[in-house]
């Protein structure tokens, strides 16, 4: 959280902070590499590439991708849920993109200067070792909101190749009524899908942004898991 | 008051034989998905149960339901079918007319109170009171509600009961309503399809009087015997979707070798129906063995999505957006790009001018 006695000290001086467990950054890793696989094969199911020629018993294609789209699927649930496991025992910074402490003047106060700074009304960003609330806000959105909605209705949709009865129906094949009909649930995860992509291009850009002009490591800290300070 | 008669008695009343009798029983049971062993059952409770009258009411529709119906594939389920509910009301089929049919109604309800199966073509346009749709000097959802209150369990035919269908298309100035949303008391059991398969329709009520039982529903309401699964699950051109080879266009060499229609708009894998197994007209042939593909027609809002003919379309539910997901999805991607790129650059900018300031500062 911002803390005013931050403010006053210098970069250079700062201890760096060791903010990102190692399981935190092996999910991250696969969850970005399960995003992308997930998104490419998508939009493949969604929009075919054109046809192989020959007998349909030579090919595989679209079967190939929707089975890999299924094994990155499992990749993206098994990881969030394990992710989830870690908010409970990992560090203070683990817990940040899973909850946004609404109830807490600090936060709203640090999220109101994170805007002002990203609208270029404040030169410096306001110091922070996890995430900023602005960030943190995005992330929740974004993943955790996100993240869900592509699992719950995924798996609805993979309920119905299951067949009725079968596990992923019992347990998500409420949604496709809920949501309108299965036409309605695919066209929803395709905008999901892009509310990803959405997510990655900002994502990306305020981290690289964040390591060239702010006082503090961003990209570094996601590979090594320390936060460093300079002027 | 006299014994209530058998279904047996008025078939053959109307001229069925026996063997023609038999021949229906095995037929339904084979129709049903249910063994052999089941044809003596459902003779046995057609011959003994007395006959539960079946009252078909008419909304806003066009007939394509009840067209289906009495060109059932096997003539003898039609003739068995129509024998056991023409007796009742059926607007278009009965031979009663004026006050006449209408008192046919008022009979039934005294007679029959609590054990008749109402069978509901179209629906009620809830708007200006109903006065949309009029019948025998009253609104048509009056006589709905009338005929409800006193049913034992309704049939929503088709997608317009089930569903509201074309009649209920964005803005839906009528306010024309599926049955579910306004029957609120009584189990509606959905038979979706524009119109449903006239086999899954003899089936279904067959079902629900030979067994004096509501058949197994799936969780949108629709019996899950004819209802269970998708177009695409049982698809003969299945081979060629998980192959990758589709019909780019009509008349395209993919066309003439039967590829899957899937980016030709098929919505078969969204499509709860029995068109793939039990097929069209006695078996003769359906939508996509005719090279098109299917429309969704008895999907709940098939007809607020956009063109038949893709397979991204627009969103029909929640009010809807004319836009499909991929439009709206690549709108919101490329503004992200340009705002990034907006955002890089007067970050330069503001950079550049610290540090000019900076050094004026420092001169
Ligand atoms: C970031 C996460 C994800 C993205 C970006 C994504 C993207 C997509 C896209 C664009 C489609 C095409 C929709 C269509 O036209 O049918 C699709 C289909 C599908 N997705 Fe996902 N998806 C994600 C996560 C998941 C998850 C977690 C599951 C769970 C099993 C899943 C299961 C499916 C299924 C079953 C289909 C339909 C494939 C078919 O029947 O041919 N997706 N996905
Ligand atoms: S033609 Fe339609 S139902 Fe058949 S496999 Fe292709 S998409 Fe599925
Ligand atoms: S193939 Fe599709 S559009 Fe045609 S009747 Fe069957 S469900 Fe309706």
């Amino acid at each position: 959280m911002a803390s005013t006695a931050a403010d006053s000290v210098p970069g250079s001086q700062r201890q760096p902070v060791y903010v990102f467990e190692l399981p935190v950054r092996i999910w991250h890793g696969l969850h970005a590499l399960s995003i992308l696989v997930l998104a490419v094969t998508g939009y493949l199911i969604a929009n075919p590439l054109s046809s192989p020629p020959g007998e349909a018993s030579e090919h595989f294609l679209m079967g190939n991708l929707r089975l890999i789209h299924f094994i990155a699927a499992y990749v993206f649930t098994i990881g969030f849920a394990v992710r989830i496991y870690w908010g409970f025992v990992g560090n203070k910074y683990s817990r940040e993109l899973l909850y946004l402490p609404v109830w807490r003047r600090a936060w709203w106060h640090d999220l109101i200067e994170e805007v002002k700074f990203y609208l270029f009304l404040r030169r410096e960003a306001p110091p922070n070792v996890g995430h900023n609330a602005l960030a943190q806000f995005a992330m929740w959105i974004f993943n955790v909101l996100l993240g869900f909605f592509m699992i719950v209705t995924g798996f609805a949709l993979y309920g119905e190749g299951l067949g009725l009865g079968s596990w992923a129906d019992a347990w998500f094949g409420w949604a496709i009524p809920l949501l309108g009909g299965s036409q309605e649930v695919r066209m929803l995860h395709i905008l999901g899908m892009w509310l990803f992509i959405v997510f990655t291009i900002i994502h990306i850009y305020m981290a690289i942004r964040a390591d060239l002009v702010s006082s503090q490591s961003s990209v570094r800290t996601i590979i090594n898991g320390w936060r460093t300070y300079r002027d | 008051m006299p014994a209530h008669e058998t279904f047996y008695e008025v078939m053959r009343q109307h001229g069925i034989t026996r063997r023609s009798f038999l021949k229906f029983c095995s037929l339904t049971a084979a129709g049903l998905g249910l063994g052999p062993e089941f044809a003596g059952t459902i003779a046995h409770a057609l011959e003994t149960k007395p006959r539960t009258p079946v009252i078909w009411l008419h909304g806003l529709e066009c007939t394509c339901c009840t067209e289906s119906f009495i060109r059932s594939g096997n003539p003898l389920a039609g003739d068995v079918i129509l024998s056991m509910i023409s007796l009742d009301y059926d607007d278009t089929l009965m031979a009663a007319a004026g006050h006449q049919a209408e008192e046919l109604l008022a009979q039934t309800v005294e007679k029959y109170d609590g054990q008749y199966i109402l069978a509901c073509e179209g629906n009620p346009p809830l708007n200006e009171d109903g006065m949309y749709c009029i019948q025998g000097g009253r609104p048509y959802v009056e006589k709905l509600r009338y005929m409800a209150d006193h049913c034992k369990a309704i049939i929503a035919w088709g997608s317009c009961a089930s569903w509201g269908c074309v009649q209920a298309a964005r803005p839906n100035p009528t306010r024309a309503t599926p049955i579910h949303k306004v029957i609120l008391d009584k189990p509606v059991i959905k038979v979706p399809g524009c119109p449903p398969i006239a086999e899954v329709m003899t089936g279904v009520i067959t079902y629900m009087i030979a067994f004096d039982a509501l058949p197994e529903l799936d969780r949108q309401g629709r019996p899950k015997m004819f209802y269970g699964q998708r177009l695409h699950d049982k698809c003969y051109r299945r081979p060629h979707f998980d192959a990758g080879q589709f019909v780019e266009r009509f008349d395209d060499e993919g066309a003439r070798k039967g590829y899957c229609l899937y980016k030709v708009g098929c919505k078969g894998p969204t499509t709860y129906n029995a068109c793939s197994t039990l097929e069209w007209n006695g078996g003769l042939s359906w939508p996509v063995k005719s090279g098109h593909g299917c429309l969704g027609c008895a999907e709940d809002n098939f007809w607020d999505k956009g063109s038949f003919y893709n397979a991204v379309t627009n969103f029909g539910a929640m009010g809807g957006v004319e836009a499909t997901a991929d439009r709206i999805g690549g709108v919101l991607a490329g503004a992200a790009a340009v705002g990034v790129a907006a955002h890089a650059a007067a970050t330069a900018v503001s950079r550049l001018r610290s540090s000019e300031a900076k050094g004026a500062q420092h001169e």
